[in-house]
């Protein structure tokens, strides 16, 4: 079958359209993604496709959303819903880690909830308040979830397909800014990519730098300026908060011994002070330097006109290659 | 047989004065409602549609971020906000421009607000009007807590919630609405049923009859009431609002109105529904039913409204351009208000940011960088020293 050249958005909704052809028990709903096929589209054309039955718009109630999808999946189905922006999953929350984390477990595997809770994740789009969310170590700190983020259309299907199969409640993360940023041959035919595995954008020897979402890009673009000054950086995707894949993280620190992690989240607690930790605990003494975490601030997320002050951008990881390279 | 003998017929009559075809039921006309007072109201109500407006406008021309029309919520809004006094709250959704301007927060604060500046969400003193809000529902506990805390010290103010037909899908509209019933709290809830949440039509949301009977499950009064008609919106609300501050508790009204414009300036209202039913809808604009009342009085034709228009046009204006003036954020500004004391750890990043944004600076080229944001950085990295 032919691969066809994607957004990130295509990606995922030919990954929804591909599952719910295959599995009758998948069902998508949320608010605005039955009839309009969501805020970004991502569920367009589905229900002309599958029929009301299996995707449909709600009230508006996350906490309702993710409720009701848990006594599905324990029931049988496979609901993958959405919730329209970051900031609103707070109202489902609860739910989350009350219920869907715990069951499993609860009931001695008796229950489990094999559901994908969807949604566009972080800034860079100049949206209103809540809008651009970063909560995955929020997340990933709650046992029993597994918080996934693709930065690349093909990744987006293979994980999506991964996510759906996948047996436990998956918190599905949609970096907003690169649902259409660029488009990438994706396979036509199902493939999986999967869940808990980082990936190795590009090889190098002085540097490695650490991303998810659409710090991945930035980091890339910090690479090349950091080539242009003679310092080589290998650039690893993490594409899993939870779990977080151990052994890539330990093997691509190790191999340049030293260290930059990008994360466009608050400073305090993050998915960056924990792959820090991961590497203070197994490569002890065999680091050059310490390793260095460019994020996000501890406020929060400025309207509009002052988003620019606050994301993580090429520039400032540029800075802490420099730094690592005792060069700023 | 039990659930049909045992469950109450719930009323569904809609309180209507003035009719969209202009003809006022005077024996309910509210007695403060002067021509004069009816005028000012009206000239209120189209100054906010014109401000709505050109907001869009700025937003299409990328001056502003994302803005939600209130475009045939005016009516309503004006009305609600003329039935209370200056010390009570008014605590908005994010559709609720005009509520919030007539109650006392200026124009180009909220213009500000959309452009992206929280300094647009700090009213001026003494202006109880609460910020945006825009997780859907979330305010209304915010509304039910301070009118509690009012009667509890026993200051005479109450709150005036606004929100959409969706937002009464949320738990918080459910928990808002009881606690209000068991605490008996001064609060009005208004309920703007503008028949859609962005694409999604109020069927989905609610199967009961109308919004209004929910408050029955709560254990005070909703009234469903033609939320374009100016007068009976007031009559309503200021029942409301002497039950609340006799001490009587809650009132919920459902504001039947519709949302002429697209959700928001990301949507596109064409892709889920019908012009035709926008089109149906258009003769019940709230201001068409006082233009015909008011021009019965010999106080409304087209001249009058051309003149009253060019003299909102340069307010508008000048409006617009003082909003545009304004600076954008410092870095100071985004970590300041983050706690009443700046913790060293947020001092530091505060100070790196500043080196960074310096350094950035001293990088680009003049040409390339807007100029108001390269000012704003040159002052930052001459504080940071
Ligand atoms: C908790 C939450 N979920 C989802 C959204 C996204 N959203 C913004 S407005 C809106 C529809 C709101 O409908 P309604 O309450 O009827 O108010 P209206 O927009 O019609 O004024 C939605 C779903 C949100 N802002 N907050």
């Amino acid at each position: 079958m032919a691969n066809q050249a994607l957004t990130l958005v295509a990606s995922l909704n030919l990954a929804l359209k591909q599952e719910m052809a295959k599995d009758k028990t998948v069902v998508l709903y949320g608010e605005d993604v039955g009839f309009e096929g969501g805020v970004f589209r991502v569920t367009e054309g589905l229900q002309k496709l599958y029929g009301k039955d299996r995707c449909f718009d709600v009230p508006l109630a996350e906490a309702g959303i993710i409720g009701t999808a848990i006594g599905m999946a324990i029931n049988g189905m496979k609901p993958v819903v959405e919730m329209q922006f970051d900031g609103f999953f707070m109202e489902g929350v609860p739910q989350m880690v009350d219920h869907a984390s715990r069951m499993r477990n609860r009931s001695r595997g008796a229950f489990s909830v094999p559901m994908v809770v969807r949604m566009p994740f972080a800034g860079g789009i100049k949206a209103l308040e809540h809008h651009s969310e970063s909560m995955e170590a929020f997340f990933g700190h709650i046992p029993g979830l597994k918080v996934v983020v693709p930065s690349t259309p093909f990744d987006a299907k293979g994980m999506m397909i991964s996510a759906i199969r996948d047996p436990d409640p998956v918190i599905f993360l949609e970096p907003k800014r690169l649902y259409r940023a660029f488009k990438q041959e994706v396979p036509e035919e199902e493939y999986f990519v999967p869940l808990g595995k980082a990936s190795l954008i590009q090889d190098g020897t002085d540097v490695t730098l650490f991303a998810y979402g659409s710090m991945v890009r930035e980091c890339q673009k910090a690479a090349i300026e950091a080539q242009k000054m003679g310092i080589s950086c290998m650039v690893v995707d993490l594409r899993s908060i939870s779990p977080l894949d151990r052994d890539a993280i330990l093997y691509a620190a190790e191999k340049t011994g030293r260290v930059v992690i990008a994360q466009e989240a608050a400073r305090t607690f993050g998915t960056a002070a924990e792959i820090s930790m991961i590497i203070y605990e197994h490569l002890y003494g065999k680091l050059k330097t310490p390793v260095e975490r460019v994020t996000g601030f501890d406020i929060a997320m400025p309207l509009l006109k002052g988003e620019d002050m606050y994301l993580v951008d090429s520039f400032r990881i540029l800075e802490g290659i420099k730094k690592v390279m005792g060069k700023a | 047989m039990f659930l049909e003998k045992y469950t109450d017929k719930l009323n569904t009559d809609m309180v209507q004065i003035l009719t969209p075809e202009g003809v006022l039921d005077e024996n309910l006309r509210p007695k403060e409602f002067t021509d004069e007072i009816v005028l000012e109201l009206y000239k209120k109500m189209v100054f906010c549609r014109m401000c709505s407006d050109r907001a869009l406008k700025m937003q299409r021309s990328g001056r502003m971020g994302t803005f939600t029309s209130v475009e045939g919520q005016e009516a309503l809004q004006i009305a609600t906000e003329f039935a209370i006094k200056k010390q009570d709250w008014v605590v908005p959704a994010f559709r609720e421009l005009a509520v919030m301007w007539a109650h006392g927060v200026p124009m180009e604060n909220i213009y500000q607000y959309w452009i992206g500046n929280e300094m647009g969400s700090r009213p001026p003193q003494g202006v109880h009007v609460l910020p945006v809000s825009i997780p859907v529902g979330s305010q209304m506990l915010h509304g039910v807590g301070l009118s509690w805390a009012a009667k509890l010290q026993g200051k005479d103010e109450i709150a005036v919630n606004y929100f959409g037909d969706g937002a009464t899908s949320e738990g918080d509209f459910h928990e808002a609405m009881n606690f209000a019933g068991v605490f008996k709290t001064p609060t009005i809830f208004i309920c703007q049923n503008n028949q859609f949440a962005i694409s999604t039509p109020r069927a989905i949301q609610t199967a009961s009859k109308t919004i209004a009977q929910k408050a029955l499950g709560y254990g005070f009064p909703g009234v469903l009431v033609d939320g374009n008609d100016l007068f009976a919106m007031y009559a309503v609300t200021k029942e409301a609002e002497q039950r609340a501050r006799k001490g009587d508790g809650p009132t919920l009204i459902e504001a039947y109105t519709y949302r002429f414009g697209d959700h928001s300036s990301s949507d596109d209202a064409t892709k889920y529904r019908e012009k035709s039913e926008v089109e149906a809808w258009r003769p019940k604009d709230p201001m068409k039913r006082l233009q015909v009342y008011l021009g019965k009085k010999g106080l409304w034709n087209e001249k009058i409204e051309e003149d009253m228009r060019a003299k909102f046009q340069v307010e508008v204006d000048a409006i617009t351009e003082k909003a545009i003036a304004m600076p954008v954020q410092t870095v100071d500004e985004i970590f300041d208000y983050t706690y009443a004391e700046l913790p060293p750890a947020l001092a530091e990043q505060k100070a790196y940011l500043k080196t960074m944004l310096a350094k950035k600076a001293a990088l680009r080229p003049q040409a390339e960088g807007e100029p108001q944001r390269a000012t704003a950085i040159k002052e930052e990295g001459g504080t940071n020293g």
